[in-house]
């Protein structure tokens, strides 16, 4: 894994190659990263196209077959009410993909990139505020913040999102909206500060580049610097954060809601059908309806870890090779 | 050395002060008027009205707030929503006891396996043995608790039937095993990796090289050169995991059906029994903060380069 990936340094450019070709080049070479991530999409297409590629709907009741193992009608075995397991574990891979997907791209990549160039970019009292606020941020511990964080924001948003069922005629609150935005926005806003903290250090580096004098020199306004010359030379490190960041994400969202602060029953939830099963009765009489969630979530954090492994070989190989050993 | 111990200093009140007025903002404002809890469907205003002024409820808000403190400070945390009549510190002290010693057992099984695990790893990298403990800890730290708690429960006490299933005995009880040992596993993996790591440093570095080129016998380098530098990281990365293994006891209490803190915070989270939460979430993060700074008190104490820089060393 490690030769090839030098072999692959050292071999000239075949079809020349940006930064990103070479690195996704070099990623595609790693059969094992490869094969996690063929799991991670088979994982996140399911949930995401969770009413396609399921034959019943995740709350359709059938007591005639109710708590029944795993059979060919029922490939995970039926539930409590006789709701097919598998459409169960599948929709709530959707909740754990929304989460995971809104928590990333508002609380990892907006907030903590935008924070984290700004605060290596401008320095001074910013760079204060910024970090200062991060600190304080985690000096508590993020599972305590974010049940406050709910506590207080679910029952006014509710109340927000049924005034605005009231005006448009429409239902909103059933699709489990409120519990989606309140999670995410919790996850969010306390999971930005290591990604600026990795930001601002990057863009302290190479800001003390040639490339953004010029750019200076030429009379380029600061947010085009940042966006155009700066952020793209710091995108190795932030693309190795994310891949790391998906499976703390996913846990996250998984143990809140065990807790009972996450989503909100009916919406299915790996979280919430581990709870619910996971008493010393039913694991001695129906043991599958908590092995198949525990078994799922399982598989999806062990590829994430491995595809994390692989995509920091592929696009960071400096780092692997003097701290490897 | 001075300044750094004063500005950690400084910073824990600050902390606290602030966590406490979340809190308390979280009690006086969040769901569930405190009077209408207390009246239920009765609430004719002037009552109302009488109950908000005995309770000091239509004070200014910063005297309000200065109350609180006092009593939170006193460790009166107000009555359970639920259990009527019952105080939340008498509630949480028992909980708390039983937590506390599952956390101890799951520590030390944490720190008794992973630093010789992780010490014995790197002595003799290279070779199968290494190998070996390399798999295990990717293995430990991939599988969750979600999954490790049911299958070990099923081979020892549905199966083999050799360990208790559930409930609660005390720190010398049969019944602290299983769980402790769920709960320690993800800590045995992470240690023995970061132990092997920083011996693996350790070892190449040129002081080794010295004691060993000036004849020292190889049971003293490894005693007092190798081993008391690599369990710095050990000690820097203690406060973090008691905030990693209080989060596994929440699921492990469910689990096992062990009276803890995990539990008792899991029932008042469905009852919406907000003095509790409330309660469970300062003395949490009090811990949380007490174990940051005691950590990074001693860290000078072990790592005398930090006195020299006057602030943590950049890792």
């Amino acid at each position: 894994m490690q030769s090839e990936a030098r072999l692959v340094l050292e071999a000239p450019p075949r079809s020349g190659g940006s930064y990103w070709a070479i690195s996704l080049r070099r990623l595609m070479r790693n059969k094992l990263a490869v094969a996690c991530l063929a799991v991670v999409v088979l994982l996140y297409g399911s949930g995401a196209l969770a009413s396609l590629v399921t034959f019943y709907g995740y709350d359709d009741q059938d007591l005639s077959v109710a708590k029944q193992g795993p059979s060919i009608k029922h490939p995970f075995g039926t539930d409590r009410l006789g709701r097919d397991m598998m459409t169960r574990i599948i929709y709530g891979l959707r909740t754990t993909v929304i989460i995971t997907v809104i928590s990333l791209v508002t609380g990892s990549l907006a907030l903590g990139v935008s924070l984290g160039l700004m605060a290596g970019y401008f320095g001074k009292w910013v760079d204060a505020v910024i970090m200062r606020t991060g600190e304080v941020c985690t000096a508590f511990p993020d599972i305590f913040l974010i049940l406050i964080f709910v506590s207080i924001a679910r029952p006014p948003l509710k109340e927000w999102v049924r005034g605005i069922e009231d005006t448009l005629g429409i239902e909103i609150l059933k699709l489990g909206v409120v519990d989606y935005l309140v999670l995410s926005l919790g996850l969010a806003i306390f999971s930005w500060f290591g990604m600026a903290r990795l930001v601002r250090g990057q863009v302290l580096a190479a800001r003390e580049n040639q490339y953004v004098d010029a750019a200076h020199a030429v009379g380029s306004p600061t947010p085009r610097i940042l966006l155009r010359h700066v952020l793209p030379n710091i995108m190795g490190p932030v693309i190795v954060v994310v891949s790391a960041g998906l499976g703390s994400a996913a846990g996250a969202e998984v143990f809140l809601s065990f807790l009972g602060i996450g989503i909100q029953p009916p919406t299915p939830s790996l979280g919430l059908m581990m709870f619910e099963y996971g008493s010393i009765a039913e694991l001695r009489s129906n043991p599958h309806l908590l092995l198949f969630p525990a078994g799922t979530l399982t598989v999806l954090l062990f590829t994430f870890n491995l595809l994390g492994d692989g995509v920091n070989d592929a696009f960071n190989p400096r780092a692997r090779q003097s701290g490897g050993g | 050395m001075a300044p750094y111990i004063v500005r950690r200093l400084v910073w824990l009140p600050c902390i606290l002060i602030l966590a406490s007025f979340v809190t308390f903002v979280l009690g006086r404002f969040g769901p569930g008027d405190p009077v209408e809890v207390i009246l239920g469907q009765y609430n004719k205003p002037e009552v109302v009205e009488r109950i908000r002024e005995q309770r000091g409820l239509n004070d200014p808000i910063v005297v309000q707030y200065g109350r609180y403190l006092g009593q939170v400070v006193r460790g009166d945390f107000g009555e359970s929503y639920k259990y009527r009549g019952r105080d939340v510190a008498d509630l949480l002290k028992k909980k708390m006891w039983v937590s506390a010693q599952l956390n101890l057992a799951a520590l030390i099984i944490s720190l008794g396996l992973g630093i010789p695990i992780g010490l014995y790893a790197a002595l003799s990298q290279g070779t199968a043995r290494d190998t070996l403990a390399v798999a295990f800890t990717l293995l430990g730290q991939s599988f969750p608790v979600f999954l490790t708690a049911p299958a070990l429960l099923m081979v020892f006490a549905l199966k083999l039937d050799i360990l208790p299933t559930h409930g609660w005995g005390g720190f010398f009880d049969t019944r602290i095993i299983l769980p402790a040992v769920v709960m320690g596993i993800p800590g045995v993996a992470f240690f023995t990796r970061l132990v092997r790591a920083s011996t693996l440093e350790v070892i190449s570095q040129d002081y080794v090289r010295t004691a060993r080129s000036k004849g020292l016998g190889e049971s003293v380098i490894r005693r007092r050169h190798i081993l008391r530098n690599s369990m710095i990281p050990v000690v820097t990365v203690l406060g973090p995991t008691f905030a990693g293994l209080a989060t596994t006891s929440f699921i492990v209490e469910r689990y096992f059906g062990i009276p803890g803190v995990g539990n008792l915070l899991i029932e008042s989270i469905f009852a919406r029994d907000l003095p509790i939460i409330i309660a469970v979430v300062l003395i949490g993060t009090t811990l949380f903060v007490l174990a940051n700074l005691i950590v990074d008190l001693i860290y000078p104490l072990i790592d005398p380069r930090i006195r020299l820089t006057g602030g943590r060393r950049a890792e």
